[in-house]
């Protein structure tokens, strides 16, 4: 387990203060400006080596993503945008840092601008976080009467400023595309790529965008060295993660803790095991309701970082762990996950607005055991319909749930749903009737 | 989903006060010079707060004149977000998350509750017009499930008891206090602590 001195976020609880100078004795602001003069080359290095990547839920490596900033700034200027728009279900990572450690967020965006050579920030909070939000702009003021930024922040002679942008309840808005989209003023549907945001982003200028996470931990990496991060983990999966378990087990939290941590550990040490005991497992989502399901017998192994998921074809995603437990009616909570993406949609193509409604009906129906068995394999179909014939991942994200379902699950869905609709017995009725007309008595047959 | 169904009766005029307009004008200043459509957000939230929650289409208007920028595209952004209220609703109005990971922990049954206590049906105003209800979409609280949202606060770890006690006590006109309902710290684990013990008792 990862001892105490070694979590980066030292009040992710809240027992020392989220204010500017409780925040200092936690060691945030201190040596800033040394850091940063340092310059440019030197932090993206240190973030490369200490192979840091995004928290928001692609897992790309932040300092390759740094690198992609034009070195000099050309006729256009350069922003820096922070993904706040935490939306994911089974994820609440980021509130507890904009409400608990928002100096070690703004800090993280001085470093993270002055290396993609970036005047202004914006951070994109979602909408609901209103009082989060009220947080952070109250840390923000501070900051600014202190000259940690403003005007020739921290002494090291880079004017920056932060501003937040409030988001409206849109989940597609945390897909970077479509929150430059929202920033704009426009409805939040994403943009194709290429061009990707680091050259044509926010107002057509190069835009580097980070998950708040990513950001609030580069300070503690550049403090205490790259070797330290990258000690953590494993190779290519280094440092902490904060993992939010929820669901069906005895004491939900948010606990920050190593990447490759086991997810048995993980559940039993710190969330107080499953409701009624680990035998009682069903299944868990690893990374927050993107990513297809684990059943009990991965999970027994699992290990928590990006590349041992991917074998088993899930992802750490946002680290968004929700247990189910034999109690729920697994279909039924795969259904309601199909809802959220059916209302989340953003109606821009095609397959995944009316696909995400179709993935939702079919799964109701499952639910009920009112679908017929071809059905099944029909659905399955849908989701290969979708995935990958989207602008966005969220085509992948609204599918992949359903895949792990069945993936995983389909012996049960198949036993609920086992009717075969073809009306075989009466010669009588013709064979190409539609069937849903012979219910409602509105179909005369005259033979 | 019906609130993002436009209401009827619709006011003729709508304008910020003085002291909106000053709030509108620092908003605008956010943004670089002539990216003033960028405030629309925040512009649609000020009006929202001024009129009672929710939004006419005569403050759209207004706004697409205060941000010279065509009345549709207001019209877009109010209608694209779920958050901008396009009917009037409750002045207190209760937000249940029923998304999976809160379902699983009996959101369903705070649903019951609102029927039972404020309206049977979804986004009905109550009789007083204080009280409106919805289910909506997850609010990023998961590790506090179940939860409501109620205006801007947060209202965590609640079952049905709590729910109609935080209910009756609204409909004193009083305002609960928000946060967690089983007594625990924010989002750390009840009981024994698992992680970050010394600074706990230090």
């Amino acid at each position: 387990m990862l001892e105490d001195k070694d979590r980066i976020f030292q009040n992710l609880y809240n027992d020392l203060g989220e204010d500017v100078e409780s925040s200092r004795k936690r060691g945030d602001w201190k040596n800033t400006n040394e850091i940063i003069l340092k310059g440019r080359d030197w932090i993206i290095n240190e973030i490369k080596s200490s192979e840091l990547r995004g928290r928001g839920g692609a897992g790309f490596p932040t300092g390759l993503k740094w690198s992609f900033a034009p070195k000099e700034v050309g006729s256009r200027p350069h922003y820096l945008v922070i993904n706040a728009d935490e939306s994911e279900p089974g994820t609440c990572k980021d509130r507890d840092i904009l409400r608990f450690e928002p100096h070690k967020l703004i800090e993280g965006c001085l470093i993270a601008a002055y290396t993609v050579n970036a005047h202004v920030c914006y951070i994109y909070i979602r909408g609901e976080y209103y009082n989060e939000g009220q947080k952070l702009q109250k840390a923000i003021d501070e900051a600014y009467s202190q000259k940690l930024i403003g005007k020739n922040a921290s002494n090291t002679g880079w004017d920056f400023d932060i501003y937040i942008h409030y988001g409206a309840g849109a989940y597609i808005c945390g897909e970077e595309t479509a929150l430059l989209e929202s920033l704009e003023g426009k409805k939040g549907q994403p943009r194709l790529k290429p061009p990707f945001p680091a050259l044509i982003g926010l107002y057509g200028c190069p835009t580097i965008i980070n998950n708040v996470e990513t950001i609030a931990v580069v300070p503690t990496i550049l403090k205490r060295g790259a070797k330290w991060f990258s000690s953590l983990g494993k190779p290519k999966n280094t440092g902490t993660k904060i993992f939010c378990i929820s669901g069906n087990v005895n004491r939900p939290c948010n606990v920050e803790e190593e990447m490759g941590i086991p997810l048995k550990e993980l559940i039993e040490k710190h969330a107080g095991g499953v409701i009624g005991g680990w035998e009682n497992l069903k299944a868990i989502i690893p990374g927050g309701s993107s990513m297809p399901m684990l059943p009990k017998e991965v999970c027994e192994t699992i290990k928590m970082d990006f590349d041992s998921l991917v074998e088993q074809k899930s992802g750490l995603g946002t680290a968004g762990i929700v247990v189910i437990n034999k109690d729920q009616d697994i279909i039924q909570c795969m259904a309601r996950i199909a809802r959220f993406y059916k209302h989340e949609s953003c109606g821009q193509c095609t397959p995944c607005r009316e696909g995400s409604g179709w993935m939702w009906r079919m799964l109701e129906r499952m639910a009920k055991g009112e679908a017929s068995r071809e059905e099944v394999d029909m659905l399955m179909d849908v989701t290969k319909q979708i995935e990958g014939h989207t602008i966005c991942a969220f085509g992948e994200g609204s599918s992949w749930p359903v895949q792990g379902l069945l993936r995983h699950f389909k012996k049960e869905i198949v036993k609920r749903n086992n009717f075969n609709p073809l009306v075989t017995k009466d010669n009588k009725i013709p064979y190409l009737v539609d069937q849903h007309l012979l219910e409602n008595d509105n179909a005369e047959i005259k033979s | 989903m019906s609130l993002k169904k436009i209401s009827k009766d619709q006011p003729e005029k709508f304008e910020f006060n003085d002291r909106n307009i000053e709030l509108a004008k620092k908003m605008i200043k956010n943004y670089p010079e002539g990216k003033q459509q960028s405030a629309v957000m925040s512009l649609l939230y000020i009006a929202q707060r001024q009129n009672n929650n929710w939004i006419p289409l005569a403050a759209m208007k207004y706004i697409a004149k205060f941000l010279s920028m065509p009345y549709i595209k207001v019209y877009e952004v109010a209608t694209f977000y779920s958050m901008y209220n396009l009917t009037p609703v409750g002045k207190f109005f209760y937000q249940v998350c029923t998304t999976t990971p809160c379902m699983l922990r009996g959101a369903y049954k705070l649903v019951d509750v609102c029927k039972k206590k404020i309206s049977n049906k979804e986004n009905e105003i109550s009789s007083d017009g204080n009280f409106s209800w919805m289910e909506v979409e997850c609010l990023g609280a998961c590790i506090n499930a179940p939860m409501i949202q109620i205006n801007d606060e947060y209202y965590e770890d609640l079952d049905e008891k709590k729910l109609e006690n935080i209910i009756e006590q609204t409909m004193k006109g009083k305002t609960p206090k928000p946060g967690s309902y089983r007594g625990r710290v924010n989002s750390e684990p009840e009981n024994n602590r698992t992680t970050l013990v010394g600074i706990k008792n230090a």
